[in-house]
Order: C-alpha cells, then sequence, then structure tokens
C-alpha cells in the first residue's frame, strides 16, 4: 500500500519526506515501546507510535522502518524531525488513536511484523 | 587469529537523554561504509542501541568499544552504574527495574537485554553490586540472521 493512500485514510500531516510518499509498505510495527519496535519490526515496515522523542526516530532508524506514523495527534519536536529528515524517514501524523490506526490499516491488507 | 581492523571507543553520559542513541547511530554508519550485510548491521546495531540506553537510563557513565575484525563485531559496553543483583532475572523477558521516567522514554519494558542476547551470537554479562556492568556482545560476519 503507497504512504499516500495510508496518509488520506487516517488523514495525516506529512510533517516530513512529502517527496516520499510514492513508498509502499506491507507490514506495520505498532507501539510505545522502543524495544519492542527493535525486536520484532520487519525491515521496510511502517512505525505507528504515540512516542515523540528523538530516541523514537533513532529506533525507527536502527529497526530499518521506512515510514512513521505519530498517532492521537501527538507531535515530535524539532530534534526528532530533524534526524528524521537526515535519516530520509518520512513521518506523518494522524489524531487518529492506536487501536484505530492499527485495524483501518488492517483491514485494508497491512500486516503484522510479528 | 582474527585480524583488527578498526576499533572505536565512545564515552556515554548517563541520564543524557538528548544524546542517547548518537553512539549506536555512530556504529550503524561506520558498518554501512565498511559494507557489512544490512542483517548483521541490525543485530549489531539493536544490540548498540540497547546497551546504550541501558547506561544512559541506570549509569554515571559509561565506555562503549567497538572492534570490527575480519570474523566478526564485537561490542563492549562497560557502566559505572548500580550494578544488577540478580542477572538471571534482568535477563528474563519482561522483569524490569524501570522508573515510570524511563517508560516514558520508551524504554524499560524488561526487553533490553533479552534483546541484546537475542542478537549476538556471543553474549556475556558481568556486574557488581554498587560497581557497574559490562556487557559484552559479538555478532560473526559469517552468521546469518
Amino acid at each position: 500500500m503507497k504512504l499516500a493512500e495510508i496518509k488520506d485514510v487516517l488523514r495525516c500531516e506529512v510533517l516530513t519526506g512529502e517527496d516520499s510518499l510514492a513508498m509502499e509498505v506491507e507490514t506495520v510495527v505498532a507501539s510505545d515501546g522502543m524495544s519492542e519496535i527493535l525486536a520484532f519490526a520487519h525491515p521496510g515496515a511502517l512505525m505507528i507510535t504515540g512516542l515523540t522523542n528523538v530516541q523514537s526516530v533513532r529506533t525507527a532508524d536502527i529497526a530499518n522502518v521506512r515510514a512513521m506514523i505519530y498517532i492521537r495527534g501527538k507531535r515530535p519536536g524539532d530534534k526528532a524531525i530533524e534526524l528524521a529528515r537526515k535519516s530520509n524517514i518520512p513521518i506523518l501524523a494522524t489524531s487518529v488513536g492506536m487501536f484505530d490506526a492499527c485495524g483501518i490499516l488492517r483491514e485494508l491488507g497491512l500486516k503484522g511484523g510479528m | 587469529m582474527a585480524e583488527e581492523l578498526l576499533r572505536k571507543t565512545f564515552e556515554i553520559r548517563g541520564r543524557d537523554f538528548d544524546k542517547a542513541g548518537e553512539t549506536a547511530g555512530g556504529i550503524k554508519e561506520i558498518l554501512t561504509e565498511i559494507g557489512v550485510g544490512s542483517s548483521l548491521i541490525h543485530r549489531a546495531v539493536v544490540i548498540a542501541f540497547e546497551a546504550e540506553m541501558n547506561v544512559v537510563m541506570y549509569a554515571a557513565e559509561g565506555t562503549f568499544t567497538f572492534v570490527f575484525t575480519d570474523e566478526e563485531i564485537k561490542l563492549e559496553i562497560a557502566d559505572k552504574g548500580p550494578g544488577i543483583e540478580d542477572l538471571d532475572l534482568a535477563l528474563t523477558e519482561g522483569f524490569t527495574t524501570a522508573t515510570d521516567k524511563m517508560r516514558e522514554m520508551g524504554f524499560g519494558f524488561g526487553m533490553g537485554l533479552p534483546n541484546i542476547k537475542k542478537n549476538a551470537d556471543v553474549f556475556n554479562i558481568e556486574s557488581e553490586v554498587g560497581a557497574g556492568t559490562t556487557v559484552s556482545a559479538t555478532v560473526r560476519l559469517d552468521s546469518s540472521a
């Protein structure tokens, strides 16, 4: 599924990586616990999280996550966005909560990373 | 006998959450530049990041030694921290002594040391209560994911 479609479905704002919305993602990893993402993300997964600090982006980079969505209307700080830009990881933000975001994407055919 | 090709030492400051992860990020850059396979890089940097976060969360300071040989990636993280009383318990998935503040940082769910062990071909941990903890982990270049 294209990131651009996910953006529309979850009514996301793009915080960085506007030019990367054509990328395809097939698996998703969703957690506020970074170790869980490090342990279970498939390379190239989409990461959904409510944790907005720099470590969330660092985790995404180290876990080879392709793109990130912040949920519940949460927004990362400038340092996190800067690191995402440097690491070429697009960041989207939605007001939808974790459960609904995951449910909607699963219904559309995306798979979990476990 | 393995030939040492590169050795780097990084200092990690405890409680410095802004910089936490920079060492692991640096190691990822080095391994990418060397041209190591992506699954080996992934395992090494997960180990590096989890170990680095443990130092930042629990210890006053730590020294991270990265050694690259023609056979393996060796990571040694030695901290001056509180030490671990029961190593078997600390290596049990889900066991944690993290504070709420640590969990707010996204860590401290009892998966750090198990994640390190899982990704290492050789893993060793030594700890002395009141003195500190040393974690050693090796990823062999001829190992698979």
